[in-house]
């Protein structure tokens, strides 16, 4: 390679690489600008803020799920396997809500630490499957063939 | 010094000069389109008609079909125009000018369709058409990149400084590549993590993968011809002064 080519090819090597690795160090070290949403352990730890409405999100904890029979409320417990928070709603919750699956909740934390939701998003997971698949594992789970983890790690991969 | 004699970047020059390029792109096209329009085809409908439905999203998953193969080709294509820039810019070939300048309009397309595939794939499952997570906020970055290459080498008269305005610009734009691919791994987002991995498990049954990766395939050939297909245009239209292209045309000697 003639030498200015050369030159030109790692001066253009260079500026790219320095470029893009200082844009997304720059992005991963500002995480909680660009999350969009807190974890439990964000709230626990007192990182997400008290006086003003966020979004929160993890997975809906296995018979958290608590219903009122006269109104449209709702509570229940999300995760991010760390710590968990509590959250109320009153409205309807999208089709994909299960237990197991995660949500995305727009509110706020009231004085006992409750997170009030104004609005719940479910949060699709990577894992597709049939119905049969996925009963024929709730079954097992029924059964006590796998416990809770097991589904999970099941599920997971 | 030594390399530009060899052999080798002998043969490469006279590849890549553009009315070779015009002649032997022509059966690659077409070869790629067959393949390539009837596999989607296949993929397609075994998607839609034969793959199971999913035990949560019933059968508005199937959006996959056409959301995963146009937003992972729009990816392959940002890369192919970041090696292309690099050639341009450092190699000056005529050639990876050409195929740079039409890999815009078919990039552009994809990134567009893998923005409106998810929105309506976001109603049902998420109950938003539209949030700014990393991820789609990377996306919708990358369809103004698209749009702004096209706006500067539209703009700009002269045509080798357009071509540099534009390699630079997608050189500086490079950096939203690996923002797109991993940002649902380093920030929490509402799009999930992706599903077929080339290290460690992919998490979809073999029923619905199968198709899936049919139509990956598939729309990589379809993009590829539909690059060569442009790419000759832009050879025409750019070599329209030349002596070749005024005999392949047959418009010489009618004057």
């Amino acid at each position: 390679m003639n030498p200015a080519r050369r030159q030109r090819l790692i001066l253009i090597l260079i500026a790219v690489t320095l470029f893009t690795v200082s844009v997304i160090l720059l992005l991963i070290a500002n995480r909680h600008q660009v999350n969009l949403f807190y974890s439990p352990t964000d709230i626990v730890e007192g990182e997400a803020p008290y006086d003003r409405s966020f979004r929160a999100g993890g997975v809906v904890v296995h018979d958290s799920v608590w219903r009122d029979h006269e109104t449209l409320a709702v509570t229940f417990t999300v995760s991010d396997t760390i710590n968990e928070v509590t959250m109320s709603y009153v409205g309807i919750l999208p089709d994909l809500f299960k237990e197991g699956q995660g949500v995305v909740a727009t509110g706020h934390l009231d004085d006992s630490g409750v997170f009030r939701a104004s609005e719940v998003l479910a949060r699709h997971d990577e894992n597709y499957m049939p119905p049969e698949v996925a009963r024929a594992l709730e079954e097992a789970h029924r059964r006590g063939r796998i416990t809770d983890s097991q589904l999970d790690t099941i599920r997971e991969n | 010094m030594a390399f530009s004699m060899t052999p080798v970047w002998r043969w490469f020059h006279r590849w890549t000069s553009p009315p070779n390029f015009y002649r032997i792109a022509r059966p690659w096209a077409l070869g790629l389109m067959l393949v390539g329009g009837v596999a989607l085809l296949v993929a397609w409908i075994w998607g839609l008609v034969f793959a199971p439905e999913d035990y949560l999203q019933g059968n508005s998953y199937r959006i996959i079909f056409v959301h995963v193969p146009s937003a992972s080709a729009s990816l392959a294509m940002y890369l192919s125009m970041a090696i292309l820039a690099v050639i341009s810019l450092v190699w000056k070939i005529k050639l990876a000018d050409m195929v740079l300048r039409q890999c815009i309009p078919v990039g552009l397309t994809l990134t567009a369709l893998a923005l409106i595939s998810g929105a309506i794939w976001g109603r049902p499952t998420w109950g938003v058409y539209w949030i700014w997570d990393a991820r789609l906020t990377s996306m919708l970055v990358q369809l103004f990149l698209f749009i702004g290459m096209w706006a500067i080498h539209t703009a700009i008269e002269q045509q080798k400084l357009a071509d540099k305005a534009t390699a630079i610009l997608v050189l500086v734009g490079f950096v939203n590549l690996p923002i797109i691919k991993w940002s649902v791994d380093w920030w929490n987002t509402m799009h999930q993590p992706a599903t077929i991995r080339i290290t460690g498990e992919t998490t979809m049954v073999w029923e619905m993968l199968a198709p899936l990766l049919l139509s990956m395939a598939a729309t990589y050939c379809v993009v590829a011809a539909l690059v060569l297909y442009r790419t000759r245009w832009e050879i025409l239209y750019r070599e329209r002064k030349t002596r070749w292209v005024q005999d392949e045309l047959g418009l010489r000697g009618q004057a």
